[in-house]
């Protein structure tokens, strides 16, 4: 871990002593000193397990595939309350997100760094699960860790732990994707069964008891994406549905692209578990976040072969859609409802909040 | 198909039954902000004849709590060693400076709960801190905050207390009618409270304004029936209640229910924002719960004066006209900075209209209103 947190605390403990043995995380893990150095050794580099992981120097480097193509960057931070839930943690979403919005760019995902901000008091333990997801998600999606930092803050000041990823792609020629080259006639298809992830959150957070544990459904999309690249299948435009869901990528596409799509209710798979307890909170399931799940706007030529490469991993993946040609004034997204009707789609205006009767 | 109540066949020969029906024109008013929610997001309004016009009624629990309440729960949250407990939509609903949401930016002390028992736990978890549960709704929610209460009593809980806003709905309907502007031709009574509370509060009501009341549910199959009976009756003169929803609603109500709401509260004259002070509308604290009641145990300062509003929600709430002719509607008023509360709740009648309308519609109902 290079630049590991030396700055944070070190002015205001002055000669705070080396705690011996500790079951969680004290201010002077992020002072920089000796304790600094045991956090780092014995559990961050333990539990990532990356051999590029540069603990000993200030910045990684490293290589870079050769021929022509571009470097893609992009940053995501995550303040998921609780850290840990059912399908998954802060640690995995971490690397996930990052790693998501790389490969619905197109870019091959290489490389990550990761900067932790730990509340004091925080259980090692914990500490060590969340880590060791983060080394388990990041040689699921074939990237490598290479860099991190560590700052610690007061006890009350954090929420356990706050982590920021950044991760570094490589976008060859030809597999630039995005809403410009959406066209009319296109097909949407989406990687797998939508709305679990906020579900889940939420059901764990406010202690909605389900009968049945609704498991995020987090994880990586660079295999589905990667796969129909291998087939020479070529998506126009690709986005993970996370904040306000299917709705909010649909809608903001349709936007940019200044098209009309029109969203098939009922063919967006949805479990029957997770439409149920959104019946009963009054929330839409294609406005909830997932968190493995990509929207992929295919040639209708595409369109068949798209969809059983994508099946081969999640047999719920469906075609949801298809792209109109352009209406009058900027583009919208409509939704052809259960009972047939049709009515436009809208970003969500807020933070999902179940109404009361 | 999702469901035998969202059959898209079953939804066609409905909306086709009631146009055969109608010879004239008619005006139902469905009353719950489900109901409306369902409606607009269903497009069930477009699949019906034009001349069946139905007007969105004042069933958004949230949306018709008063202004002065809704300041006070904003005061409580920032007096020191006090917590508020809220239903997640109430949140947003602006009061006379700000709302919930504002109140928790500025330090004060604000929970979503889902039920009035969670706020119960909050309070055994949380001795040393007063916990307020802000309790708002129709008869729906009324049976859970009565237990809350009762509860809070049995067990000795001191640091448990209540501000209510419930609301009855036969009273408002009642209100509605004696207006003079009153063109409500029948009722979608809303099949929640109905499930609470039976029909027979409604028969007094068809017989003296001559009006069909039907108790509905809340998916497309379950409205178009319900508009179906009401049509029925309109067209042969007929005024009674009618129970299409009778999956979950029996007549009697349900006993144990209207049981513990009669041992904790009692009836009481109640101002509806939008609709003003309607008799016999709000459920108070009988006097035996009173130390239970926040505005009791609290030294609450006076309510703000009101400032005057270009919105027309009073106007919407009372079915006077659609969200749409508001002039302020889609332009200065929006759900992120909502200007009167029908904007504000998922339920309320213009977030409905305004998340499932076209955005073009907003400027030609502006105009043509």
């Amino acid at each position: 871990m290079a630049d590991a947190g030396r700055v944070a605390a070190a002015v205001a403990l002055g000669e705070c002593p080396i705690p011996a043995a500790s079951d969680c995380v004290q201010l002077v893990h992020g002072a920089g000193g000796e304790a600094s150095r045991r956090l780092i050794d014995s559990l961050f580099a333990r539990e990532l397990g990356d051999p590029l992981l540069v603990t000993d120097r200030d910045a990684a480097t490293f290589e870079m595939p050769s021929g022509p193509g571009q470097i893609a960057l992009t940053t995501d931070s995550f303040v998921v309350h609780p850290l840990e839930f059912p399908g998954g943690d802060i640690g995995c979403l971490a690397v996930y997100g990052t790693v998501n919005d790389l490969a619905v760019s197109g870019a091959r995902p290489l490389y990550l760094s990761i900067g932790f901000i730990l509340e004091e008091g925080l259980s090692l333990a914990t500490l060590a699960r969340v880590v060791g997801s983060v080394g388990w998600a990041a040689r699921a999606c074939g990237v490598h860790v290479v860099t991190g930092d560590t700052k610690v803050v007061e006890r009350g000041k954090g929420d356990g732990v706050y982590i920021n990823t950044a991760g570094v792609g490589w976008l060859e020629p030809g597999r630039a994707c995005g809403p410009s080259q959406v066209q009319p006639g296109d097909v949407l298809l989406v990687s797998g069964d939508v709305g679990r992830h906020g579900l889940a959150i939420l059901a764990l957070r406010e202690g909605l008891g389900f009968e049945t544990r609704i498991e995020s459904d987090c994880g990586s999309v660079v295999r589905a994406v990667e796969a129909l690249w291998e087939r020479g299948i070529r998506p126009r435009c690709m986005r993970d549905p996370t904040r306000g869901g299917v709705v909010t990528a649909v809608v903001e596409i349709a936007r940019s692209a200044g098209v009309e799509i029109e969203l098939e209710s009922l063919g967006v798979p949805v479990r029957a578990d997770v439409r149920a307890a959104c019946d009963v909170l009054g929330l839409d399931p294609l406005e909830m976040a997932c968190e493995g799940r990509v929207v992929l706007w295919v040639a209708e030529a595409h369109a068949d072969a798209a969809l059983a490469c994508l099946r081969e991993l999640d047999p719920s993946a469906a075609r949801v859609g298809r792209v109109r040609a352009r209406a009058e004034g900027r583009g919208r997204a409509t939704l052809r409802t259960e009972i047939g009707t049709t009515r436009w789609l809208d970003l969500p205006s807020g933070i999902a909040t179940p109404r009361i009767c | 198909m999702r469901d035998r109540f969202h059959d898209p066949e079953r939804v066609r020969q409905l909306a086709a039954r009631i146009g055969r029906r109608m010879t004239r024109g008619w005006r139902i008013m469905e009353v719950c902000g489900g109901q409306t929610h369902a409606i607009v997001r269903y497009g069930i309004d477009e699949l019906i004849p034009a001349e069946l016009e139905l007007i969105h009624g004042p069933g958004c629990p949230v949306c018709v709590t008063p202004i002065e309440l809704i300041d006070r729960a904003c005061e409580l949250a920032c007096t020191p060693g006090v917590r508020v407990c809220s239903f997640g939509d109430m949140l947003r609903v602006p009061g006379s400076s700000g709302d919930l949401h504002s109140a928790r930016a500025r330090g004060g002390r604000v929970q979503i709960v889902y039920s009035p028992l969670d706020a119960l736990a909050v309070a055994r978890a949380q001795p040393d801190t007063q916990i307020v549960f802000f309790a708002v709704g129709f008869e729906t929610t009324a049976p859970a905050t009565a237990l809350s209460v009762a509860r809070a009593r049995a067990e000795g809980l001191r640091n448990f207390s209540l501000l209510v806003a419930h609301v009855r709905v036969p009273p408002a309907l009642e209100a509605l009618l004696d207006a003079p502007e009153a063109q409500v031709d029948g009722f979608l009574a809303a099949g929640h409270v109905c499930s609470v509370m039976g029909l027979d509060e409604y028969a007094p009501l068809c017989e003296r304004y001559h009006v069909p009341i039907v108790a509905t549910g809340f998916t497309p199959v379950d409205l178009l029936e319900g508009l179906l009976a009401c049509v029925d009756q309109l067209e042969v003169g007929r005024a009674e209640v009618v129970n299409q929803y009778a999956r979950a609603v029996a007549s009697s109500g349900n006993r144990s229910a209207l049981e513990l709401i009669r041992q904790v509260f009692q009836v009481e004259d109640r101002c509806w924002r939008g609709l003003g002070s309607i008799r016999s509308s709000g459920l108070a604290l009988r006097a035996e719960f009173a130390e239970f009641d926040a505005e009791h145990r609290f030294a609450l300062g006076v309510p703000q004066p009101l400032p005057a509003s270009r919105c027309w929600s009073a106007r919407v709430l009372r079915g006077e006209v659609k969200p749409t002719a508001c002039p302020e509607f889609g332009r200065a008023c929006q759900p992120l900075h909502p200007l009167g509360a029908p904007m504000v709740s998922d339920e309320g009648a213009c977030a409905a209209y305004y998340r499932y309308r076209a955005p073009g519609a907003v400027e030609a109902s502006a105009v043509d209103g």
